[in-house]
């Protein structure tokens, strides 16, 4: 720091700055990047372990036998679900009872703000039902917790037979030391919300549920099973949870470690690990994985039927049966085998999982980049804008230079109102406000005078308010002062850069992928925009780089990660139909991502349009 | 001459309903003689010499201990015959004479720690409590001053075999003969709920009650799960269940039996019991009358020709009545800064109400807000009639929460009070801090209104099981009902980085906001160098002069 409390030095590093100040961005912005692709390159990765020395040395055997009699249970239950149109309660009820089980149900009712055109719902009615296994001697203060849905149609059948066939199996042993739940819950996340809510006896979303009869104190960990099929090719793991919250690495690693023992075939985002990561084709194989990785994260959406219970510090995962075109098959005795494992190594924890990562991303199940290893990445980026930040702040603090008749400009020196800068704040914030709140509450009346459906008109009216807040008249500070001066627009623009720092820094801190994709985008904007720019072309590319564009893009990249990619037209279907499901993730879940984009991302990015067209 | 003692002991045996069998063992000792009033006792016969001089030494009038390992699931056994909370409980009454309570306290915690091997030191003034109504003595006195109580849980005591041990050997005929030789751990604690306690307590002699004698009773509760899926008839047998058979009473015992609870069959047909008794008794329990079948040990025929008994049964299961009364707790919420704290109880009588007395005591880790305490009954505020509360101190005592709270007939009350988590020193954490911390269960005591009209038996010919409690009322009994403990969670630091953390933190400080501090607060000038005496003097006269200094 000596070298800022020397004025000579001082001058001459704040020179540098200012002098080289765009191409220092632009070298921060390519090494921003860079440094992300390098994540997925093995040989700068580490390879996961246990950490949790309770889960790591103590081996345990699995013999679970009966996974043709749970196969014949999950065909049973698909008569029954066929029989009563949905969940077969009774039927649920009376078979873990007689496993020996304490059954309890839980009856829940949801009224959708709009209707969900994905899954065809919107008065949502149903019912959970769950047993639990008590454990011999222990206190009913911790739990572990399976859960399989009951799905429409023919899927999850076997899940919940496998479920079932590992209840009666772990009745009759007799080492557990926690209470295991054995969960089947009905309209997937809704149910999970429902009976969590109950669990822990809060209403954060005005959910209608019954109140639970039975609990087994503090849960330590769950797994959702998702199988629809008698033999799969391969097991999936699943970690994104609400808000892009993941379970505790260990986790991960106990399902890999298992997978490895038993010999099952586990993948990540659906996509197996690859030896050559030397090879191009290697690496980009590690760099989709991450990216598939990154997408869903960033969406703050739950993955599973395990993402809501991050909320309450259970660290959960779904492995989900994917049985594709391929040899070599696994029967249900061995995923019964996989989940005893594991359930048993959950019963050794003395405490709850904390030992590893919270923060991490995974180019292939075998490794990890840490929350060490992404932050300078996202660190490159942010660096930029507190660099403008320090350009501007500069040209603001030093006079301009002295006229040759020796007369100041007495206007540029007159320092901008405060409502020169509050004006578009406030403006853009209530635009963000009418983003948020219209389209739910409009749907009737758009309903009434267009021909569409009330999930159309809830998009539509969201893509409307997003559209119209670009045209509105933002230069409102020519009616104030005149006419917009020159210190006027760089400290909004200062004001603009600072907040878009400290809000990407926040994010990226909670959910890095969000924050990393939105100042990929957001960060060169903030950068170039200027009022003397020309105007068509910056306003098109800012128009590009705007988050609802990057929504755009996402789904399609996130359509060609998964090799399915799409149509334009498809493409833009898909789209409409994320963009419902982002607000109704927020309406039933009380996911973040919709409400920090509308409230305060779409409110930064328009400080940014109202800059360019300062004059 | 010497004083009369006796020793009496019973097992009973409850096939459930829900398929587990519960066996209750009761050792019963009584001792006419005086510990108080410097008496000098120092002749035991039957009565175990470590609790004689306990009662001595620290003056003390009644003490409970009891070391469980397991919930008693109410819901699924009914009541048992002495509940117990998961995890140790001492409650003790010292005489009047005590002027120290504290002191004799800490020091009677210590010792008993040493005599049942159990973590009983760790009770201090932390998580020790003096409940206003709930533990009345249960033995004759008449001093209920609590300011002669002391009452501790300890939710988080594990109980294994080196704590059936000490309590073994304070049996006269230890583990060698009469039912005790039943009591082998590897089969004990390999059950669904274990408990065993020690009660001591001053009883009358006689009806006329002109002298007392001292009781010392030990207990032990043990639930067996003979959980086999897809079977009818469940089968027991005294082999099946402690790996041993009886063959004789203990030799010091004027009376040794054993009771199978046979209610639930009246026309014996879900019932079969062999070798077959035709010795019958009925008795009140918890409100209940209940037939059973008596084996008398002291009587050589018990024992058939093959000289051992091993008794069998085959039973039924079947759906059963719901407890009258039963509670569950929990915690609410999520996050680790405030919680809530739900405790429910059910009345499930059809039409009569009773009242409750609750006792809670909470750690002051979790500070309680007592303005949100809320008790409402079927959607309506329930007002207690009395409510005794003790704020925590910091470190030095745990919230107490007594109310006695009337719950309507057939109805669930839920009593509701929020609490915030609080930060720990670094060293008050447990080596296992992520595990979470135990708040001990709330205590409910209640009289409970009787099912059938209290019986007018003599109350001589009762088993030991069904009167421990006194009851005056003859239309109720008393009950006491335990929740489970509860496991929460508080704000824990990541110790694995303590080293990390310092570095970090001192970087900071000194580097970043140091510096920071400095530039922001001294404004940095350019300074000349000083001038020469010359140019000094020259903008002296410059000065004089009226024109601006060089």
């Amino acid at each position: 720091m000596g070298l800022l409390s020397d004025p000579n030095r001082r001058r001459a590093l704040i020179s540098l700055l200012t002098r080289l100040n765009a191409p220092i961005c632009v070298v921060c912005y390519m090494a921003g990047v860079a440094w992300f692709m390098g994540l997925a390159f093995e040989p700068f990765t580490l390879r996961t372990y246990m950490s949790e020395n309770a889960m790591g040395s103590t081996m345990v055997e699995e013999r679970f036998p009966a996974g043709e009699r749970a196969l014949g249970t999950g065909r049973e239950f698909s008569a029954h679900k066929k029989k009563a149109g949905g969940m077969p309660v009774d039927w649920l009820v009376k078979t873990m009872q007689s496993r020996g089980l304490e059954v309890f149900t839980q009856r829940f009712s949801r009224r959708l703000p709009f209707p969900d055109e994905d899954k065809e719902r919107y008065m949502v009615k149903g019912t959970n039902v769950y047993g639990i296994l008590r454990a011999p001697r222990a206190p009913r203060t911790e739990a572990l917790v399976l859960s399989a849905p009951c799905s429409p149609g023919d899927d999850n059948n076997q899940a919940v037979g496998v479920l079932l066939g590992l209840a009666q199996y772990f009745r009759n042993q007799v080492f557990w030391a926690k209470d295991i739940i054995f969960l089947v819950n009905e309209h997937d996340l809704i149910g999970m919300q429902a009976w969590l809510e109950g669990y822990h006896h809060t209403n954060t979303t005005g959910m209608d549920w019954s109140p639970l009869q039975g609990r087994g104190g503090s849960i330590q960990a769950a797994l959702s099973l998702e199988l629809s099929s008698d033999v799969v090719t391969s097991l999936d793991l699943v970690l994104e949870g609400l808000n892009g919250q993941l379970p505790n690495l260990d986790l991960a690693n106990l399902f890999y470690a298992f997978c490895q023992k038993i010999g099952v075939l586990c993948t990540t985002q659906g996509k197996l690990q690859r030896n050559d990561w030397d090879s191009v084709s290697g690496y980009s194989h590690a760099v989709q994985t991450m990216m598939l990785m990154v997408m869903k994260q960033a969406s703050g959406r739950p993955w599973g039927d395990h993402g809501l219970f991050l909320r309450y510090h259970i660290e959960a995962a779904t492995i989900k049966g994917i049985n594709s075109f391929r040899q070599y098959k696994t029967d249900a005795t061995t995923i019964g085998r996989l989940l005893e494992g594991m359930y048993r190594k959950l019963n050794n924890l003395l405490e709850r999982l904390h030992q590893s990562y919270f923060f991490y991303l995974m180019p292939s199940l075998s490794h990890f980049v840490s929350i060490g290893y992404y932050m300078p990445a996202f660190g490159l980026l942010a660096l930029i804008l507190l660099l403008r930040a320090l350009d501007l702040w500069i040209q603001l603090a030093t006079p301009p230079p002295r006229t040759e008749d020796g007369v100041a400009d007495a206007e540029q020196m007159s320092s901008p109102g405060v409502l020169s800068v509050l004006t578009p704040l406030v403006i853009s914030h209530l635009t963000g406000v009418a983003l948020y709140t219209l389209p739910i509450h409009f749907q009737e009346i758009a309903v009434e005078h267009f021909p569409v459906s009330e999930t159309e008109a809830v998009v539509l009216t969201a893509i409307a308010v997003y559209t119209a807040g670009l045209a509105l008249p933002h230069n409102t500070h020519r009616l104030l002062t005149g006419r917009g001066t020159e210190n006027g627009w760089k400290v909004l623009k200062l004001v603009a850069v600072l907040y878009l720092a400290v809000l990407l820094g926040c994010t990226a801190l909670i959910n890095f992928s969000l924050g990393f994709i939105l100042a990929l985008t957001l960060v060169p904007v903030a950068a170039f925009v200027t009022p003397d720019v020309p105007k068509a072309l910056s306003a098109f590319i800012m128009v590009i780089l705007s988050p609802a564009c990057t929504l755009l893009f996402s789904v399609f990249l996130f359509q060609e990660l998964q090799e399915m990619p799409v149509s334009f037209l498809d493409g833009w279907m898909l789209y409409l139909s994320v963009i419902s499901q982002g607000i109704l993730d927020h309406a039933l879940y009380g996911s973040l991502v919709y409400p920090l984009v509308a409230l305060l991302v779409y409110p930064c990015w328009l400080l940014f349009w109202n800059i360019l067209f300062w004059k | 001459g010497c004083p009369k003692d006796d020793f009496q002991e019973e097992l009973v045996i409850r096939p459930l309903h829900s398929g587990d069998i519960y066996a209750s063992f009761q050792f019963r000792t009584l001792w006419e003689t005086d510990f108080m009033r410097g008496n000098k006792v120092s002749h035991y016969r039957l009565f175990p010499k470590s609790l004689g001089q306990v009662i001595s030494k620290f003056s003390v009038r009644e003490l409970h201990i009891s070391f469980t390992q397991g919930y008693w699931r109410t819901m699924q056994w009914g009541q048992p015959f002495l509940p117990s909370p998961p995890g140790a409980e001492l409650w003790v009454w010292f005489q009047d004479s005590v002027t120290d309570v504290d002191g004799t306290w800490k020091e009677l915690t210590n010792v008993l720690s040493g005599i049942f091997c159990a973590s009983l030191n760790f009770i201090d003034s932390t998580n020790t409590v003096q409940p206003s109504a709930s533990f009345k003595p249960l033995g004759i006195g008449n001093v209920t001053d609590h300011r002669f109580l002391r009452y501790a849980t300890l939710p988080r005591e594990i109980v294994c075999t080196e704590n059936l041990t000490p309590w073994k050997k304070l049996l006269p005929c230890g583990s060698k003969a009469g039912l005790a030789v039943l009591l082998k751990s590897e089969k004990l604690f390999h059950s669904s709920f274990h408990s065993q306690a020690v009660h001591i307590r001053p009883v009358c002699q006689d009806w006329q009650c002109k002298t007392t004698s001292w009781e010392l009773r030990q207990t032990l509760n043990v639930v067996f799960d003979l959980h086999t899926p897809g079977q009818g008839k469940l089968e027991w047998s005294l082999f099946k269940m402690f790996s041993r058979t009886l063959t004789e009473a203990c030799p010091l015992a004027s009376s040794s039996k054993i009771y199978i609870d046979i209610t639930d069959d009246p026309q014996g047909e879900q019932f079969e019991v062999s070798p077959a008794t035709h010795l019958l008794s009925q008795a009140m329990v918890l409100g209940d009358r209940r037939t059973f079948s008596v084996y008398d040990l002291t009587q050589q025929i018990t024992f058939g020709t093959v000289r051992s008994l091993n008794l069998l049964i085959r039973w039924k299961s079947r759906d059963m009545l719901r407890p009258l009364l039963h509670a569950e707790r929990y915690v609410a919420g999520y996050g680790l800064q405030t919680g809530e704290i739900h405790t429910l109880m059910y009345n499930n009588h059809p039409y009569r109400s009773f009242p409750v007395l609750l006792l809670d005591s909470v750690p002051w880790y979790l500070r309680l807000y007592i303005h949100t305490l809320t008790v409402t009954s079927k959607g309506k505020d329930n007002k207690p009639s009395y409510i005794h509360y003790q704020p925590s101190k910091d470190r030095v005592r745990p919230h107490l929460l007594e109310m006695l709270v009337q719950l309507p007939p057939n109805s669930v009350t839920e009593v509701t009070v929020q609490f915030e988590r609080a930060l720990l020193k670094w060293t008050e954490y447990t080596p296992d801090p992520n595990h979470g911390f135990y708040v001990g269960s709330s205590v409910i005591s209640s009289l409970v209104p009787s099912i059938v009209a209290m019986d007018t038996n003599s109350t001589r010919e009762q088993p030991l099981f069904s009167s421990f409690f006194p009851c005056k009322e003859e239309s109720s009994y008393f009950m006491r009902v335990y929740t489970e403990p509860l496991l929460v969670n508080l704000p824990t630091p990541d110790f694995s980085m303590p080293y990390n953390v310092i570095c970090l933190t001192c970087t900071v400080v000194a580097v970043g906001y140091g510096s920071l501090y400095n530039l922001l607060t001294r404004s940095f000038q350019i300074e000349e160098p000083s001038p020469g005496l010359a140019k000094r003097i020259a903008n002296i006269i410059r000065k004089m002069r009226g024109v601006p200094p060089l």
